[in-house]
């Protein structure tokens, strides 16, 4: 179906047309290829949700850098997943302000609803759980986001309203299927 | 007072778009210093206003920018001006306010600060998670572009400058502004040895100004008004205005703009409402998770840099985060170093090391294993982890300063961890020890 639209590498790993032509686009920017590398990992996490070791040595030989030397910078940033995270991803934040205001007892509240803890993602691949820091809303604590959408003034009630949707299977650790 | 940073933010905080903006005599200091003033007559402007930069060292912004080589003392090639739009630091939220609200005002300073510097491209280097502003910022960005504000020959000037908005991967040292320009150059952002300064040799080896967005948003008030003007908004020794925020338990906890210089109490008391009921006040961050506490006797004084620094902490940020005494002074401490240490780049050992190993023992202090030579322990990690020389960045001295004010202030809580075998305070203790720093990060 979508072959024409691949490029098939010599590893055997493939970066979409669209994907190309996005980190080609920020290689106009800088001098040398490796310069792309932060750009170039979030154009295919939006496209994938997160970074595969698959995709990420197909990146490192799009910018001719190594995969090891790629895989450095994708693990420095808190914001590049290199496992899968569910559909949305709650940053909660655990920053002092909100720690004043109670947001342990969220956290908690969170964790028994769905059934995750920090780095967990729940059953039905809705939703992975896990810490931010502050995230500039201290005068608004407890926060968090959900996806794109930032949540203040958290309570119980409120975690209950936001996941009503949500029903945890009894074993939140589940492995790989 | 008159507002001057936030006079097109009003209560519902609604965004201000370019008609909004000029409507309200914005890029007026751009018409003005394209029209009338050279780079240099900029420069000295803004140096004889007294603006301090309001990332949180505090330094002077028109001498950082003299720094920049100009003319023939500059070899040909590009120079950059960054907005430094990271707001990481715990307890800071004036930043977003500014963006969100009127972006304008942030993007007319920075192409003053560029045309102030000779800069042709600038990046707001912002936080990825604030979705908002980064989606204001883009789209204020094309009105410039499709008014002449922005791109080549700029109002018919002759002076050319693009911008991009370019969110961070997170973490909070790309807030150091060495280490935001190697995350910009597409690395791991450790921060670089200085000298040579950013505004020598900065992204891709060229000149390079790196800016807070506050103080950004200062400048086009300054060339259109004048250096006197804005040194008269100050109250007591620093010029101009700042936002001042309180967080914690406080009735009402916001972020205000107010004269430089305005007393702890009149924030804490009259915009803050003072504190939650029930509660009293133990002690105060004064600009940030970064600073140290001071404490009720501290109330009188001038939110001015020196003022506050004589008193042994810093201005930082300007947002104060509060400590009532029905919080445990340990646990906000273990909290910010927990902060720290998961935040350390890891490039120098008594941060990387260091910083954890603070952590366990205040862990052991709260969760009541702790010994009374662990008050050593901190006591001898404030002094080689804080002192400045010792570690490649200011990280992790900025991470000592919190815990060695509090043995100062709140020793008894200590002694009363240690020696009860538990911590005293009922609230918060819930699942605090079964907080671990995980990850989806490999
Ligand atoms: C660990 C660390 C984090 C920092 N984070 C920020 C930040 O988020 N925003 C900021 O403006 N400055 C931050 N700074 C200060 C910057 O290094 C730099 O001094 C500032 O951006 C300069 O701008 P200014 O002169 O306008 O204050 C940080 C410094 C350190 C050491
Ligand atoms: S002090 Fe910490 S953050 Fe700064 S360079 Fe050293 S390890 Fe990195
Ligand atoms: S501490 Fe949670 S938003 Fe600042």
């Amino acid at each position: 179906m979508n072959d024409a639209q691949m490029i098939q590498t010599d590893l055997g790993t493939v970066l979409t047309r669209e994907e190309i032509r996005q980190i080609d686009t920020e290689l106009a920017h800088v001098p040398y290829k490796a310069g792309a590398a932060i750009d170039a990992l979030k154009i295919v996490q939006t496209q994938r949700g997160w970074v595969s070791d698959e995709s990420l040595r197909a990146i490192a030989k799009h910018l001719e850098m190594s995969a090891e030397e790629l895989d450095g910078v994708a693990t420095f940033y808190n914001l590049i997943y290199r496992r899968p995270v569910g559909e949305k991803v709650i940053l909660f934040c655990d920053s002092v302000s909100c720690w004043i205001c109670g947001c342990d007892g969220i956290k908690a509240k969170i964790s028994a609803k769905l059934g995750v803890d920090y780095g967990e993602t729940t059953t039905d691949n809705q939703y992975t759980l896990l810490p931010v820091p502050c995230l500039g809303a201290c005068d608004r604590a407890p926060v968090m986001m959900v996806g794109d959408d930032l949540i203040t003034h958290l309570d119980e009630a409120k975690i209950d309203q936001l996941f009503s949707d949500v029903t945890v299977e009894d074993s939140a650790s589940e492995g790989e299927q | 007072m008159e507002k001057v940073l936030t006079r097109n933010i009003g209560p519902e905080q609604t965004p201000t778009d370019l008609k909004a903006y000029e409507a309200n005599g914005g890029y007026q200091g751009l018409r003005k210093a394209l029209r009338e003033l050279s780079p240099k007559d900029c420069q000295t402007v803004i140096s004889d206003s007294n603006l301090r930069g309001r990332g949180g060292a505090g330094f002077p912004t028109g001498m950082k920018w003299s720094f920049v080589p100009m003319g023939d003392s500059c070899t040909p090639g590009h120079k950059y001006l960054v907005c430094n739009a990271d707001e990481m630091e715990p307890g800071a939220f004036k930043d977003r306010l500014l963006m969100e609200c009127d972006p304008h005002q942030l993007i007319e300073g920075m192409i003053l600060a560029a045309y102030t510097i000779g800069a042709d491209v600038s990046y707001v280097f912002i936080r990825g998670e604030y979705v908002v502003a980064i989606e204001r910022l883009r789209g204020a960005l094309a009105e410039c572009y499709a008014s002449g504000l922005l791109g080549e020959n700029i109002l018919g000037s002759g002076f050319s400058l693009e911008m991009h908005v370019h969110p961070s991967a997170g973490r909070y040292i790309c807030g150091e502004e060495t280490a935001l320009i190697n995350a910009l150059e597409g690395k791991r952002a450790n921060p670089r040895a200085k000298p040579p300064f950013p505004q020598v040799s900065g992204l891709w080896g060229r000149p390079t100004i790196v800016n807070n967005v506050e103080t950004l948003c200062n400048i086009p008030h300054i060339i259109d008004r004048g250096a006197d003007w804005y040194k008269t908004l100050g109250r007591g020794e620093d010029s101009g205005t700042k936002m001042f925020g309180v967080s914690g338990r406080v009735k009402n906890p916001g972020c205000w703009e107010l004269p430089m210089g305005t007393p702890i109490r009149e924030i804490l008391e009259v915009y803050a409402g003072g504190m939650q009921d029930g509660l009293q006040l133990r002690g105060f961050l004064p600009g940030g998770g970064s600073t140290d506490f001071l404490v009720p006797e501290h109330l009188d004084l001038a939110m001015d840099y020196n003022v506050i620094g004589k008193a042994g902490s810093r201005m930082g940020t300007g947002t104060l985060i509060i400590l009532d005494d029905q919080t445990c002074p340990v646990g906000m401490v273990l909290n910010l170093i927990r902060f720290f240490a998961h935040e350390s780049c890891g490039f120098c050992t008594p941060c990387r090391e260091g910083l954890p190993w603070t952590r366990q023992v205040l862990q052991d202090i709260e969760d009541g294993r702790g010994q009374l030579e662990d008050l050593e322990t901190l006591a001898y990690q404030v002094k080689y982890i804080g002192a400045m020389g010792n570690t490649h960045c200011a990280l992790a001295p900025g991470a000592m300063e919190p815990l060695q004010s509090a043995l100062k202030y709140f020793r008894d809580d200590f002694d009363r961890h240690i020696s009860g075998g538990c911590c005293p305070y009922e609230s918060h203790k819930v699942h605090q020890h079964q907080h671990q720093q995980i990850g989806t990060g490999a």
